[in-house]
C-alpha cells in the first residue's frame, strides 16, 4: 500500500482560470443531463428501498419476542437503521427526490431515525459543510470542533486525546452529531447568541425524548418480560448504526491525499473552482453494489459532492465520466478499497495527535491561485 | 363508518402509535402494507370512470367514482378536493376539482366531474390514460361554497361549462332530501351534444318535484344572461338566494345582474398563469404583501431587492435552504434553464427566475 503524504505536493490549483471554466462546465453538463432524465426508475428505487427498510425494522422489532432470534434481531434493525440514516434520509434531505412531490420523500418534511433534528442538520450539511466543503474555519466538518484533522488546525495538548476522542465520537455518533449543530465552540468564541441556540436545542431535546422513548422505553415495555434484552437489543442496534456511519463519514474526506482549503483561497471562488474543491477535497471507497447501497452512497463521496441533489443511485453511473474528465485535466481521484482508507484516516488521527514536526512544505508562489481568483 | 373501524382509527391515531412509529408516523407504514390503510392521510382508489361528454374535436369530459380511504371526513354539496396523481415520470401533481355527488359522509364514495384541459395534465391524465385500480392522493374536502344548513324556499343555480358540478351536487343533495320547495336550474352549454348531465337533467326535468331546469345553448341562438331574462324566468330574482359556477364571463354577467346582493354567492376557477417568455411582470410575495416588477433576477435577489430577507444558504442551488413556495406562475431555473408553471411548487429562490407574473410564498 502507498502512503502519500498528507498535503498534496504541488500546489492545490493545477488549472488555468480558463481550465477551471471549462471543467466547471463539463460538471454542469453531466448535471443538467442526469436532471433531464429523472424519472420512473429513481422513483422505484427509493421507494423500493423504504420497503426493504421498513421491513427490516418491523422484522427487528417483532424478532425481539423471540429470545433466540436476539442476534438476526440486533441485525435487521441494524440494517433498518443504517438504510433509514444513509440511503434514504442523508439523500432525501439533501433535496434529491424533492422532484417527485411525494412528501414523504420532501426534504423539507423528513424526518431520520437518529438523534439529530432535520431542520438543524440540514443546516450544518447541507449549507455550511457543502458549501464550505474543506475550507479550513468554514466547514465545521473538518474534526467536527473536536478533533485535529488536518495538519493546518493548530496543535494544543488537547489533541493527544485526538484518537480517544475519535472512538468517543464513533461510539456516540448520533449524539456527536445532534450537539455538533449547538456549534458550542462558535458560543465560547462569540459568534452565536444563546438566544440562536435556544431553538436549535430545544429542537434537540424534542427529538431525543422521541428516540429514547421509542427506542429504550415504549417497544422495550411491549416485549414485557423481554424488556432488558430488547433495550439491550435497541442500544447495540443504535451502536452499530454509530460505528458504521462514522467510519464510512471519516473515509469520505480524511484519507491521505484529500485536500483542504484556507478562506483566502477560496474568496471568489468561481463555480468551476467550487467543482474543483469539491472533487479535491473528498474521497471515495471502492467495493461492491451492496457497499454502494448500505454507504448511502457515500462510498461515491466525490460524485455526491458534485452532485449532491442528485439521486444517489446515479453515482457510480457518473464516476465514469467523473473518472475519465479526471484523467483528461490531470486531476486525482482518491478512491480505495474500505480497509486502505480507513487506515489511512486512523493512521492520520494517531499522527496528528502529535505536533507536526517538520516544518511544513515552503509555501507555494501563488500565481496560480491569484489567476484562479481573478 | 363501522364500530370496528372507529376503533382501530382511534388506536392507530393514538400517542402510542405515533411513538412507536416515529419519526416517519404511522400512515407510512400501513401505506406500505395497503394503500387503502390510513391513520390520517387520505388517499382514494378510482373504482369507475365514464364519460359525460366525447364530441369529436372537443375536449370530453369524464366522471370519476372514488373509493376513499375511511379517513376521509365526508363533503357538503359544493366543496372541493385537491387531488394528486402521479404523472409524468413519478411526479405528483396535484390539482382541484370540484365533487360533483351529492353529500358523503364519512369513507363514503364520491364523484368528481371534469373536462380533460388540453393544457391539463392532471385533467387529462384522469380522464384519458387513468385506469380503474388506480390510487389517488387527496385532501379533506373544502371550500365556501355550500348550501346553509337551513335551505331556503327558492333557490337558483346559475351554471356554465364544467362549472355545472358543485350546482349539480347540491340539486342531487336536495332531491335526496326531499327538498320541498322551488329549484330554478340555469344551465349554459355550447350545444345539446356539450350537456354534461344530460339524461340525468331531463328526467328531473320531466319528474322532478318544483324543479324547473333551463338548459340554454346561446351560440345556437337562446338567449344570454342579462337581467331582463333573469326577471323574466325568476321575478325579484335579486332576492333569491343564488348559486352560481361557471367560467369568469358568465360570472361577470351575474355579478353585473345582482348589481352587489347579498343573495349571490360566486365560485369560478382561474386557469393557471402561463409564461409570456420574458421577464416583464410583476411578482406578488403573498405572506408579506410586498409586491415588485419582475426584473429577471433570481426570485432571492427579487425578494432581497424588495426589502425581504428570506432564509437562504449557498445561493447557488445545492442546500435547499430557501426553499419556497411558487403560488402560481412560471420561473426558469438558472443552473438548467428548464421553465416550470405548476402552482404551488416548491423552488430554490436562489436559481429560480420568474418570466412574466409570479406569486411567491415570502
Amino acid at each position: 500500500m502507498t502512503v502519500t503524504t498528507e498535503k498534496p505536493l504541488s500546489s492545490k490549483y493545477t488549472l488555468t482560470a480558463e481550465q477551471l471554466e471549462q471543467f466547471g462546465e463539463e460538471m454542469d453538463a453531466i448535471r443538467q443531463r442526469v436532471v433531464a432524465d429523472l424519472g420512473e426508475a429513481d422513483a422505484s428505487y427509493i421507494r423500493k428501498v423504504v420497503k426493504y427498510q421498513r421491513a427490516f425494522e418491523v422484522a427487528g422489532r417483532v424478532m425481539f419476542y423471540v429470545p433466540p432470534l436476539w442476534p438476526a434481531a440486533v441485525a435487521s434493525l441494524s440494517v433498518s437503521k443504517i438504510l433509514d440514516n444513509m440511503e434514504i434520509g442523508h439523500n432525501v434531505m439533501h433535496g434529491q427526490y424533492d422532484w417527485m412531490g411525494d412528501p414523504g420523500l420532501n426534504s423539507r418534511m423528513f424526518e431520520w431515525d437518529t438523534m439529530a433534528p432535520s431542520e438543524n442538520w440540514k443546516y450544518g450539511h447541507n449549507y455550511m459543510h457543502h458549501t464550505y466543503t474543506n475550507i479550513l474555519g468554514k466547514d465545521r466538518d473538518v474534526g467536527y470542533g473536536i478533533l485535529r484533522m488536518d495538519e493546518d488546525q493548530e496543535w494544543r495538548p488537547y489533541y493527544l486525546g485526538n484518537p480517544l476522542y475519535a472512538f468517543l465520537l464513533m461510539t456516540f455518533f448520533e449524539w456527536g452529531v445532534a450537539l455538533h449543530d449547538l456549534e458550542t465552540e462558535e458560543l465560547v468564541a462569540g459568534r452565536r447568541t444563546w438566544a440562536e441556540n435556544r431553538e436549535i436545542g430545544g429542537r434537540i431535546w424534542r427529538k431525543m425524548r422521541k428516540q429514547v422513548a421509542k427506542d429504550y422505553i415504549v417497544f422495550p415495555l411491549l416485549t414485557g418480560p423481554f424488556f432488558l434484552s430488547t433495550l439491550a437489543g435497541n442500544a447495540v442496534a443504535n451502536l452499530i448504526r454509530n460505528v458504521w456511519t462514522f467510519n464510512i463519514i471519516f473515509c469520505g474526506h480524511f484519507p491521505a491525499g484529500v485536500a483542504t482549503f484556507t478562506i483566502e483561497e477560496t474568496e471568489n471562488e468561481s463555480r468551476g473552482g467550487w467543482y474543483y474543491r469539491q472533487l479535491l477535497g473528498s474521497a471515495n471507497i471502492s467495493g461492491s453494489k451492496l457497499m454502494h447501497v448500505m454507504s448511502g452512497n457515500l462510498s461515491h463521496q466525490i460524485e455526491h459532492h458534485l452532485f449532491p441533489d442528485i439521486p444517489a443511485r446515479r453515482y457510480p453511473e457518473l464516476s465514469v465520466e467523473v473518472q475519465e474528465i479526471c484523467e483528461r485535466y490531470g486531476l486525482r481521484y482518491n478512491t480505495g478499497p474500505l480497509h486502505k482508507q480507513l487506515f489511512s484516516v486512523a493512521r492520520k488521527i494517531f499522527r496528528l495527535s502529535l505536533p507536526t514536526r517538520a516544518p511544513k512544505d515552503a509555501p507555494e508562489p501563488t500565481v496560480t491561485e491569484t489567476v484562479l481568483a481573478a | 363508518m363501522s364500530i370496528v373501524a372507529n376503533a382501530t382509527g382511534r388506536v392507530l391515531r393514538s400517542r402510542l402509535a405515533a411513538s412507536l412509529a416515529s419519526p416517519h408516523g404511522v400512515d407510512r407504514y400501513l401505506e406500505l402494507v395497503n394503500p387503502m390503510w390510513a391513520a390520517s392521510e387520505v388517499r382514494a382508489r378510482i373504482v369507475d370512470i365514464r364519460r359525460e361528454v366525447d364530441v369529436a374535436g372537443h375536449p370530453p369530459v369524464a366522471t370519476i367514482t372514488l373509493q376513499p380511504t375511511s379517513t376521509w371526513q365526508g363533503h357538503r354539496a359544493g366543496q372541493h378536493v385537491q387531488l394528486g396523481v402521479e404523472v409524468d415520470g413519478a411526479r405528483r401533481t396535484t390539482r382541484v376539482f370540484t365533487v360533483s355527488s351529492p353529500d358523503s359522509k364519512a369513507g363514503d364514495r364520491f364523484t368528481i366531474t371534469l373536462r380533460a384541459n388540453p393544457d391539463g395534465v392532471v385533467s387529462r391524465y384522469l380522464v384519458e390514460r387513468a385506469k380503474v385500480g388506480t390510487m389517488v392522493h387527496l385532501s379533506q374536502a373544502q371550500g365556501e361554497f355550500v348550501l346553509p344548513d337551513h335551505v331556503p324556499d327558492h333557490i337558483l343555480f346559475i351554471s356554465g361549462g364544467s362549472g355545472i358540478t358543485p350546482v349539480m351536487s347540491m340539486l342531487r343533495s336536495l332531491q335526496r332530501r326531499t327538498h320541498r320547495g322551488r329549484i330554478t336550474f340555469l344551465h349554459y352549454a355550447q350545444s345539446p351534444d356539450h350537456q354534461i348531465f344530460a339524461a340525468e337533467l331531463e328526467e328531473t326535468r320531466r319528474s322532478g318535484y318544483g324543479i324547473d331546469v333551463h338548459l340554454l345553448h346561446p351560440e345556437l341562438g337562446d338567449p344570454a344572461l342579462s337581467p331582463a331574462y333573469l326577471e323574466r324566468l325568476v321575478p325579484g330574482y335579486r332576492d333569491v338566494p343564488t348559486w352560481a359556477c361557471g367560467p369568469a364571463p358568465l360570472i361577470n354577467a351575474v355579478q353585473a345582474s345582482y348589481d352587489g346582493s347579498e343573495a349571490l354567492r360566486v365560485e369560478y376557477f382561474k386557469p393557471p398563469a402561463v409564461s409570456n417568455g420574458s421577464a416583464e411582470g410583476d411578482i406578488a410575495f403573498t405572506r408579506s404583501g410586498a409586491t415588485a416588477a419582475n426584473s429577471g433576477a433570481t426570485l432571492l435577489e427579487q425578494a432581497e431587492a424588495a426589502g425581504l430577507t428570506p432564509a437562504f444558504g449557498c445561493r447557488m442551488g445545492i442546500c435547499f435552504s430557501c426553499t419556497a413556495t411558487k403560488k402560481e406562475g412560471t420561473v426558469r431555473n438558472v443552473l438548467t434553464g428548464e421553465t416550470s408553471s405548476l402552482p404551488d411548487e416548491d423552488i430554490r429562490i436562489c436559481v429560480s427566475s420568474p418570466e412574466g407574473d409570479c406569486a411567491v410564498d415570502l
